[in-house]
């Protein structure tokens, strides 16, 4: 007779299976018989957090730093409410996670129970899939689906809620080793008559684009993309979730796109006659209005696994469905076997044109001001790091000076909330990382009110002694905010001002961290190096910044790319 | 434009508010929605009647396609099809009216299925517009109660949505 093993122990099996090293997570009633079983194993490690929203943030951190499935545990009821956003920020940027959430019991479901919420009501919109597993004999089966469609096709959460009784009752264990379903078969291959279109197009382009985004980073695509873009010779931008897909030091890379891309960028963009769009969605924050964007006559190719990526928003003329890597894999080896090469003379009069844009040097700023400015702060980083760190940011100013002034030439090195743009991500997702890159150099971008949504992470950082670096670019003020107050709300700035801050020196030590302030430029790379040197020990640099500093360029909302407000 | 959607979906708990959701929270319209288990018992089919322009109808069999539970989607608006919608309809008979119902209710092939001394129940089925029609027909005042199933669709010919 086979041994049975209760619910609990088949969570447990399953993520040992599934060859998971840690969960982040929370424990409550509905999940103690999951800790009971974690407890008495040691392959998975539990990472005990202060918040269950910072649980989700960090196994996110630790797959997006990975490429693994990031895993969460919670409890039911509230554990799940705290958890919901980091499960939806996971879901817009499209990051493979498996929660598992405890239920109150199968016999209390609907009776408004202790702790009881409708977890898969209340996930649906924000979750890949999810389930409630009712009955034990499904528990293994659905776990496996459950890492299976996390990290498939488009990635993104799943959500497996597991009540009280069935992680009690016993049934016999076996893992299963592949999963079919018939409803869920992404489509991984590009079809082979559109790609052959895409090349034409290529090679017929005149002022060519190639626009890369998170799909890139999520296909682990930056070989062939890198490949592509140099065999071709064409301009290369990412959007914010593609920095780090084509390395931002080479010649060919214009920078960021959108919003706050540069003014190279965003002009190309808009005044590209063939536009190869690679693993990016067209977002709102990279097209500006899209009305303006197609007063420009050009061809677009999408490359995109999503079907519902493709003419979402932006009506494209080659919709090429299927994995980036294979895709561009396929691409390029057209590409070589045919003789033709793109319209060389042509190609060198964009990129005079591209330089042209590019000596507007938009990205500028006063070196020689008194007061430190961020954007120095950002250079310095990357100096002092050699660009090898693994950057995560909190949302605001911080975050697009960091995107704009870190020189990422690797994927899966920087790590921020696109989508969802949530402010507290940045040391949760900091955490992740370092488990996952558990040598790695990783530093935080935070601004002094994001950082406050989070904080209490301080205190799972020094239970598990995480060598982080907090680079606070202390402005006093929700900048972001503060910025749009100014340009469009005639600078009244309502309830934008950060104010009765904690003295951040004494709360990192209280935490039993190391902290530093820093309030003048000739002092940012001295304690930048003092820092990093510390390589055992969390560091939170307090950075006094310039309360007035803007990011540049910006495309107002409503308007088109090309009309950017330029410092 | 009006289109109708068929899908087939696993026969689950839950697998119709995802497409309930889907519609709410995308902000597609739905006329009607009607679904029930086919001959297959672990699958249902669903017919959707939605109205949008192309982009949108694209993005919501795309969207519809994306479920995680949704196994097929047809848009039977691209091709012939055949759409039928039950409707029960209570009416006050009396008198004279009764004659008149009754004839109403033959022209448009509906069939009287519970009478009393005061009323008739009428069983009509139809396209919607036919049910509409007969709705016009029928003079307001006398309508005690009508429900409707929303429109079932299906392929002509070969056109045929399966597994
Ligand atoms: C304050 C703030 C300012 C911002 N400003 C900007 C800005 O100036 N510029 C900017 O670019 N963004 C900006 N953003 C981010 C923006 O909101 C979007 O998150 C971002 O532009 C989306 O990036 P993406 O198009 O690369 O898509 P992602 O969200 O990364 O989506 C990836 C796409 O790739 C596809 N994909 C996934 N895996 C694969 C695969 N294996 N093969 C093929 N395709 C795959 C997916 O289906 C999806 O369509 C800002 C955000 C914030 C919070
Ligand atoms: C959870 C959450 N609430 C509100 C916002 C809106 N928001 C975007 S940026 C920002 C200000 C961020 O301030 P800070 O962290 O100091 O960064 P700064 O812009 O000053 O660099 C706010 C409130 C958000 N993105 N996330
Ligand atoms: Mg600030």
């Amino acid at each position: 007779m086979s041994t049975e093993l209760t619910g609990a122990e088949i969570t447990v099996r399953c993520l040992q299976e599934e060859g998971v090293d840690h969960i982040f997570g929370y424990p409550g009633g509905a999940v103690l018989f999951i800790y009971d079983e974690l407890f008495k194993q040691d392959k998975v490690k539990h990472v005990l957090v202060r918040h269950e929203q910072a649980a989700v943030h960090a196994a996110d951190g630790y797959a997006r730093s990975s490429n693994k499935t990031g895993v969460a545990l919670v409890t039911s009821g509230p554990g799940v409410t705290n958890a919901v956003t980091g499960i939806a920020t996971a879901y817009m940027d499209s990051i493979p996670l498996v929660i598992i959430s405890g239920q109150v019991p199968t016999h209390a479901i609907g009776l408004d129970a202790f702790q009881e919420v409708d977890t898969v009501g209340i996930t649906r919109p924000c979750v890949k899939h999810n389930f409630l597993v009712k009955d034990i004999a499904e528990l293994a089966s659905t776990i496996k689906k459950a890492f299976y469609i996390a990290s498939t096709g488009r990635p993104g959460p799943v959500l497996v809620d597991i009540p009280k009784d069935v992680s009690q009752q016993k049934t016999a264990f076996a893992y299963p080793e592949n999963v079919s379903m018939r409803s869920y078969n992404p489509v991984i291959r590009g079809h082979a008559g559109q790609i052959k279109k895409a090349v034409q197009l290529i090679l017929e382009a005149k002022r060519p684009m190639i626009y890369t985004g998170g799909g890139v980073i999520l296909s682990d695509a930056s070989p062939q993309l890198t490949e592509l873009v140099r065999v071709l010779g064409f301009p290369c931008t990412n959007t914010l979730m593609g920095l780090g897909g084509y390395p931002a030091t080479d010649n060919q890379f214009v920078g960021m796109l959108g919003m706050h891309g540069t003014y190279e960028a965003n002009m190309a963009m808009q005044h590209c006659d063939v536009l190869v769009a690679v693993g990016a969605r067209f977002d709102d924050r990279v097209i500006g209005n899209p009305k303006h964007f197609f007063n420009e006559d050009r061809k677009i190719i999408h490359i995109d696994i999503d079907p519902s990526s493709i003419s979402k928003r932006v009506k494209v003329d080659v919709p090429i469905v299927g994995s980036v890597s294979g895709v561009l894999d396929e691409l390029i080896k057209l590409l070589k076997a045919r003789k033709e090469k793109p319209d060389q003379t042509a190609l060198d009069a964009w990129w005079t044109q591209i330089n042209l844009w590019r000596a507007r040097d938009c990205l500028k700023y006063d070196r020689a001001s008194s007061i430190i400015k961020p954007q120095m702060v950002v250079e310095k980083l990357y100096e002092v790091t050699g660009g090898n760190a693994f950057v995560t940011s909190d949302v605001g100013q911080h975050q697009m000076w960091a995107a704009q002034f870190y020189k990422f030439d690797l994927p899966r090195r920087w790590i921020n909330s696109g989508g969802l743009g949530t402010m507290g991500f940045g040391l949760p997702a900091a955490m992740g990382v370092q488990f996952a890159n558990p040598s790695g150099a990783v530093a935080c971008v935070t601004g002094e009110a994001s950082i406050q949504m989070c904080i209490q992470e301080l205190s799972t950082c020094k239970q598990y002694s995480l060598p982080l670096k907090i680079i606070n670019l202390n402005n006093r003020y929700m900048g972001m905010v503060r910025q749009w107050q100014q340009f469009f709300h005639g600078n009244r700035y309502a309830e934008s001002y950060m104010d009765a801050l904690p003295n951040f020196v004494k709360l990192a030590e209280s935490y039993g961290h190391v902290g530093m302030k820093i309030e003048q430029p000739g002092d940012i790379q001295n304690a930048l190096e003092e820092a990093f040197k510390l390589k055992d020990r969390l560091v939170f640099m307090d950075f006094i910044t310039d309360q007035t500093e803007n990011v540049f360029p910006m495309v107002p909302g409503g308007k088109g790319l090309s009309e950017m407000i330029l410092v | 434009m009006r289109h109708i959607i068929s899908l087939l979906m696993e026969n689950e708990a839950g697998a119709l508010s995802r497409v309930a959701g889907l519609f709410s929270s995308r902000g597609y319209n739905i006329e009607s929605l009607t679904v029930a288990a086919t001959e297959d018992p672990t699958l249902s089919r669903m017919t959707l009647v939605t109205a949008g322009s192309d982009d949108v109808i694209e993005q919501i069999t795309k969207q519809l396609n994306k479920l995680i539970e949704v196994v097929k989607v047809v848009d039977l608006s691209d091709g012939d099809h055949i759409e039928r919608e039950l409707m029960l309809m209570k009416v006050r008979a009396v008198g004279k009216d009764r004659e008149e119902i009754k004839r109403m209710a033959d022209i448009f092939r509906g069939r009287i299925i519970d009478v009393t001394d005061k009323s008739y129940t009428i069983e009509l089925t139809g396209t919607g517009s036919k049910l509409d029609a007969f709705l016009e027909g029928m003079e307001r005042g006398a309508i005690l109660e009508t429900v409707r199933t929303g429109a079932s669709g299906i392929g002509r010919g070969e056109r045929i949505l399966k597994v």
